[in-house]
């Protein structure tokens, strides 16, 4: 099966369309995070706290968001996760020792008004350690024999099923499904324990300090690593193709950073490591497509730069479209499948995927033309001597013969 | 068969035998290999569930501390050379930045006796101190440059070792304390703990010091402080000290006057364990080291019959109870209120008490279940792609997509025996790697199918066009690979922790890439085409 053979689309004919498309979404993005005041930082970068929390019923908003503006001070976020049970609580900057505190008093708070209460342990927030010192002394009490060993591995298999639930019980009879729970132990449990409606997912703290020295050294790692692969490109190439190669990546970057603002998505950095891998995309697919310039560059010498680098892209086209497809759904799959985790993950692969293939084809290859174009003009405008064929080919063909 | 491929058979059944291997070495029984799985294999908090500290080591008290030592040091020399001063205290430095900045001031030393002094804090201190005069009375002493270095080095490491005590106390599996890298003045140290989805009581045990100290009692116990200080005339003598206990369950604190040297202290203790109470509750109960401190412990308990012993928690009395007789080496500390915090007492009296404060900066806690949320959602949805991947790859290239298809699952498992032989976890951004390896993977099966493909449409023979298609396709694979493991290496060197576990991941499977593109898919390509006797063909 093919799906293009011997193709001969002008794709250099079109690139003004595709220049002045891709300015535009640009533009848009730098609009939306001019409105928003930069890029939405997840609390990594920002420092903060985050709490996220899952109900077993449609979790009431509007109740956490008082029962927590009555306890602390400060901006707080309470924002569900559209679809689900799940609500994540957040509080912005402040100094480490206040982080600290207010990460504790948000959950103790939601606790005490959420929470089983009665004195009980609430068995959907409880560890396995707590679970056990809970039930150490009735159960010595009730007169089960357990060794503390015993005891321990016990509150584990416990908290262990408790996860296989996905971290919340609605009853305390589901724990007779535990191995090693006797009617007596579950009588003790149904004395000590209860079941809130609620339990902590994940809970994440980042100091103001910490949260800043990472945004930096995430921004200048990438930085230097787009300078290292330019240098590289014009030594295998020319400077030219590692600039061009480099603006498209940048182009890439700054689009899906944009469409972050716009539809408003937090970056964080499991979305950095994304757009690590946007970027390493991108290049991949440039350099494709600039490896085969480079070889038709010297099998076509008498075409014109911007013949040969339609007949490359078209060479190249059925590669481009079956690499891109068959990356692109293993993103898809990811972004459909993958979770709330993975959610800000693989919206930057799947925007990065096809950003980077547009951008090899209609940013990379035309600014090697408009280069050597520029060059011409100045060339024959200050009129010292009539342009040759086309002198940024022919250096171009002359130098991997060299090597 | 050519002898040439039977070499290249042979080089990739070694490599799949060594990487399986790696994976799940040698089971004998299907319990044996889900354990060697799981043990090689290992996921990072982010997919496991677990919780992750980052604590920065107050450097400035372990300073502020080494002062304080040098003035009492220094007061007693002085007091004994019969050398008079008016006044003598230190700066308190806030922060790690300052922490060197520490001095002393001593003040209204009489100028006849500037060379007596000069003489004893040159032999006492000139190590690690350097005095300068500020008048004919005044003195000021700073630390040497190299001296605060080494006492940084030391509160830090020694922090490390403390932390890493006590948490292993616990008894949880496969923790981490490190030193986390940076700049010289962060004093940052990470903890991981996987499966802890409730840090609260691990930051509760770091942040308790447990100065434990068994002090001799001179006078008390006084309801206030003012009493206790009115019991000896107003003015405390210097080698004693007030401390008072911990006010518990509606009951006021009550004062002790007790020796500011103390018998002996949490360092000379050899072990502690949690116990039940006599009269009901919980205590801990110690054990003093053989040695210098019990033969002391024994001498003072001996001389002192009928008096009591006070002992002092992180500056609180626990208890002052009478001394009966003779005790060698063990004794208890009662009143406290559960199993949790004897057991609490007792691992931190074992670990040893940190020589500088800690302070959380930042935490990080993946309950269990979220964890493996990710992972069953992140399997699925990857699975999902790779069968994709591959059902297209069978369709588009007929035989030839087999081909690729092993190549792809060889990389996988190359990549998976790498991560594993380094001992490196698998973490949510390294899952980001081994998607873009698989991408990366997939283009160049891509690339080398659709050379050989205009090779054959160009006119020439099936072995040539294979050869040729390989040729050209591999300059442009080592260009694309070369590039990106450039760029992996610069974020390795400049990058934090999960932007490295991205650039490690990469370069492995890029790597495993290059092996099984280009040499594996080339091998089963010469074995098929080798297969056939006359009119080779090729399903491409």
């Amino acid at each position: 099966m093919e799906l293009f053979k011997n193709t001969n689309f002008d794709f250099l004919g079109k690139k003004w369309p595709f220049i002045i498309l891709s300015l535009v979404v640009t533009a848009a993005g730098m609009v939306s995070l001019a409105v928003h005041h930069g890029p939405r930082y997840g609390i990594d970068f920002t420092g903060g706290a985050n709490i996220w929390l899952r109900f077993n019923h449609e979790p009431p908003v509007d109740q956490i968001r008082k029962a927590l503006s009555d306890k602390i001070r400060g901006e707080i976020s309470v924002q569900q996760i559209t679809g689900t049970q799940q609500v994540i609580v957040g509080t912005q900057i402040a100094d480490e020792k206040e982080l600290n505190q207010r990460r504790q008093t948000i959950e103790d708070t939601l606790l005490s008004t959420f929470g089983a209460g009665g004195g009980k342990l609430d068995l959907n927030n409880s560890s396995a350690e707590q679970l056990a010192n809970r039930l150490r002394e009735p159960l010595l009490t009730a007169g089960v024999a357990l060794s503390e060993q015993d005891l321990q591995d016990l509150s584990r298999r416990i908290e262990q099923f408790r996860a296989s639930k996905g971290g919340i019980l609605n009853s305390l009879d589901e724990l007779s499904q535990v191995q090693g729970v006797t009617p007596q132990i579950l009588e003790a449990i149904r004395k000590e324990c209860s079941l809130g409606p609620f339990t902590i997912l994940s809970a994440e703290m980042v100091g103001p300090k910490v949260g800043a020295e990472l945004r930096r050294q995430a921004v200048l790692a990438t930085l230097y690593a787009l300078g290292g692969m330019l240098v590289y490109i014009a030594f295998r190439f020319e400077w030219i193709y590692g600039a061009a190669a480099v603006i498209a990546c940048f182009h890439d970057t700054i689009i899906t950073i944009g469409l972050f603002s716009i539809f408003n998505k937090e970056i964080t950095l499991t979305v950095v490591a994304a757009l690590l891998t946007l970027v390493g995309y991108s290049m991949n697919d440039t350099i494709v497509v600039f490896d085969r310039i480079r070889e038709n560059l010297k099998l076509l010498r008498r075409e014109k730069l911007e013949n040969v680098i339609n007949i490359s892209v078209n060479q190249t086209l059925s590669r481009t479209v079956l690499t891109s497809g068959l990356t692109l759904l293993t993103a898809l799959s990811l972004f459909i499948f993958g979770g709330q985790v993975l959610n800000g993950f693989s919206f930057a692969l799947v925007m990065g995927i096809i950003f980077g293939t547009y951008s090899s084809v209609f940013i990379a290859s035309p600014i090697l033309l408009l280069w050597q174009n520029l060059i011409e003009r100045r060339k024959a405008g200050s009129g010292l001597r009539a342009a040759p064929a086309a002198p940024a080919r022919e250096m171009a063909a002359r130098k991997p013969a060299a090597r | 068969m050519t002898s040439n491929v039977k070499v290249r058979a042979l080089v990739i059944v070694g490599v799949i035998l060594i990487c399986v291997y790696g994976i799940i070495g040698l089971p004998t029984s299907k319990q044996e290999l889900i354990d060697n799985w799981n043990k090689n294999i290992r996921l990072g908090l982010d997919l496991k569930g677990g919780s992750q500290l980052t604590l920065q080591v107050q450097l400035q008290d372990a300073f502020k501390a080494q002062a304080d030592q040098v003035i009492l040091r220094l007061k007693e020399a002085l007091q004994k050379a019969g050398v008079p001063f008016a006044d003598m205290g230190r700066n308190d430095p806030q922060s790690i930045a300052d922490a060197d900045k520490i001095q002393i001031d001593i003040k209204g030393v009489p100028s006849t006796q500037a060379g007596t002094f000069r003489q004893i804090v040159q032999e006492n201190f000139s190590n690690e101190w350097i005095l300068t005069p500020v008048n004919s009375t005044d003195y000021r002493m700073t630390m040497q440059p190299t001296a605060a270095l080494k006492l940084k080095d030391d509160t830090l490491t020694q922090s490390i070792q403390t932390i890493d005590k006590k948490i292993n106390a616990l008894g949880l599996s496969e923790t981490s304390v490190q030193k986390r890298g940076g700049s010289a003045n962060e004093a940052e140290i990470m903890v991981q703990l996987p499966g802890v989805d409730d840090p609260a009581h691990v930051k509760q045990l770091l942040k308790t010091q447990a100065v434990l100290e068994l002090d001799e009692v001179k006078a008390g116990p006084f309801s206030s402080r003012e009493e206790a200080r009115a019991s000896t005339g107003g003015i405390l003598p210097l080698d004693e000290k007030i401390v008072p206990t911990q006010p518990r369950g509606g009951v006021p604190s009550e004062f002790y006057i007790v020796s500011r040297t103390p018998v002996i202290t949490g360092r000379d203790l050899r072990d502690a364990r949690p116990q039940r109470g006599q009269m009901g509750g919980w205590e801990t109960a110690f054990v003093v080291a053989q040695g210098d401190a019990s033969r002391r412990f024994e001498q003072f308990t001996g001389s002192h019959i009928g008096k009591q012993l006070a002992i002092v928690l992180d500056n609180f009395v626990m208890s002052a109870p009478s001394i009966k007789g003779k005790i060698a080496d063990n004794g208890v500390i009662e009143g406290l209120s559960s199993h949790e915090e004897a057991a609490d007492l007792a691992l931190n009296l074992r670990a040893g008490s940190l020589p500088a404060g800690v302070e959380v900066l930042q935490e990080w806690t993946v309950g269990p279940s979220l964890g493996s949320d990710s992972i069953k959602e992140g399997m699925a949805a990857g699975v999902a792609g790779v069968i994709a991947v591959i059902a297209v790859m069978l369709v588009y290239y007929k035989r030839s997509g087999i081909n690729a298809t092993l190549a792809l699952i060889l990389n996988a498992i190359i990549l998976i025996a790498a991560l594993s032989y380094f001992g490196a976890t698998l973490t949510l951004p390294g899952i980001a790697g081994v998607i873009l390896t698989i991408g990366m993977a997939v283009d160049s099966n891509v690339l080398i199918f659709e050379r050989i493909r205009e090779e054959l449409r160009a006119g020439k023979a099936v072995v040539a066009a294979v050869d040729a298609g390989f040729k050209k396709a591999f300059l442009t694979i080592i260009d694309t690979h070369v590039t990106t493991v450039v760029s992996c290496a610069i974020l390795f060197l400049f990058g934090t922790g999960p932007v490295q576990g991205f650039a490690v991941t990469l370069v492995i499977g890029l790597i495993a890439n290059v092996f099984t593109a280009v040499f594996v898919s080339r091998t089963i390509f010469d074995w098929e085409l080798g297969m056939q006797k006359k009119a080779v063909t090729l399903s491409i």
